[in-house]
């Protein structure tokens, strides 16, 4: 006969403990693995703030970079695109010709 | 690049739902043991993980066959991902096994049961995947070495199932047999709705992590696509699969 099967019942008192531990094991695993997969996730959003700054701060660089591009050949003139007046606004349907 | 975090509302919720439902079955429905009394409700949550884990593990090898098949390293990711929640889901069994022991043996721990034993093995050898994976610094050579490992761990599996059949003298009980089992019809459905419950936690929990590697992976593609390689810093070396 095995001993599993020799081996009497335990009273509730005494058995409730190794249930509620059994089943707080359970739990427990589950929420350590939850709180490594938040502090991941917490990682993960903090680099895409970073890249979305990085994108903000290249897109506000892009016009001095086209200053200093134009004032590189020709130092003190403006390129003639900065000094033609604004093409006004087409009405909806408006087609190039 | 596939997204894993479709569907992932619908299946927490119904993890959820069946993981309470188990629960309620276990402490409410399920039958007092004649011979075990009330310590017997720790079947419910230790078989289910045992089971999952080992069925995680054979996921694992398979998602390595596919790897080694078709070359795509996101099968390499599949089946580490699947390794590294069996494993999880595996240290869970072996506690509250251990918790059972003690309470019906005396014991935390019992060497001379071929159950215990290989199942320890099985984990054991598992838990060696991952630093198996660090200590390989080429990532090719890295996925397909672990893919090799992944097989051999995923077929020792049910070989070790049906040696420990096989095996006399035991002391752990047989629940599950080829006739189905020795378990009355509350208790049966209880373990039923309690094993379904644990699967479906490992799915949720497997989609979850694949969803957070594919998002990091995609930030990671993303943030080298605008601020070109040079601003990217090299990755370090990990255990985890890069694509």
């Amino acid at each position: 006969m095995s001993v599993f099967a020799i081996a009497p019942a335990l009273p509730l008192h005494s058995a409730g403990k190794y249930v509620a531990g059994a089943y707080i094991v359970f739990v427990v695993v589950i929420l350590v693995y939850v709180m490594i997969m938040a502090v991941r996730l917490s990682r993960t959003e903090r680099a895409l703030v970073e890249l979305g700054r990085d994108i903000a701060r290249r897109d506000e660089g892009e016009p001095e970079t086209l200053a200093a591009a134009a004032a590189g050949p020709g130092a003190g003139e403006r390129p003639p695109e900065l000094d033609r007046e604004p093409a006004p606004a087409g009405r909806p349907g408006d087609t190039p010709l | 690049m596939p997204t894993y975090g479709k569907g992932l509302r619908g299946l927490s919720i119904l993890t959820l739902v069946t993981i309470s439902a188990a629960l309620i079955l276990v402490f409410f429905y399920a039958p007092l043991d004649a011979n075990q009394g009330f310590i017997q409700k720790i079947f419910y949550i230790h078989v289910p993980l045992a089971i999952v884990s080992l069925c995680g593990f054979v996921f694992g090898g398979l998602l390595a066959v596919m790897h080694l098949r078709t070359g795509d390293r996101r099968y390499d990711m599949r089946s580490y991902v699947a390794i590294h929640m069996a494993l999880i889901f595996g240290v869970a069994a072996l506690i509250s096994g251990s918790i059972w022991a003690k309470a019906s043996w005396g014991h935390w721990w019992v060497w001379d049961d071929p159950t215990l034993v290989s199942y320890l093995i099985v984990v054991l050898m598992f838990a060696t995947y991952t630093p198996f994976r660090f200590s390989i610094e080429d990532p090719e050579r890295q996925a397909r070495y672990a893919s090799v490992f992944a097989i051999l761990g995923g077929a020792f599996v049910p070989l070790n199932f049906v040696a420990v059949r096989a095996a006399q003298g035991l002391v752990h009980p047989r629940v599950l047999t080829v006739s189905g089992g020795n378990l009355p019809g509350p208790m049966a459905l209880t373990f039923l709705i309690s094993i379904l419950g644990i699967a479906l936690l490992y799915v949720t929990l497997w989609k979850y992590e694949m969803a957070a590697k594919n998002a990091r992976i995609q930030l990671r593609a993303l943030r080298r696509r605008v601020l070109g390689d040079e601003d990217i810093s090299p990755l370090q070396r990990t255990a985890a699969p890069s694509l």
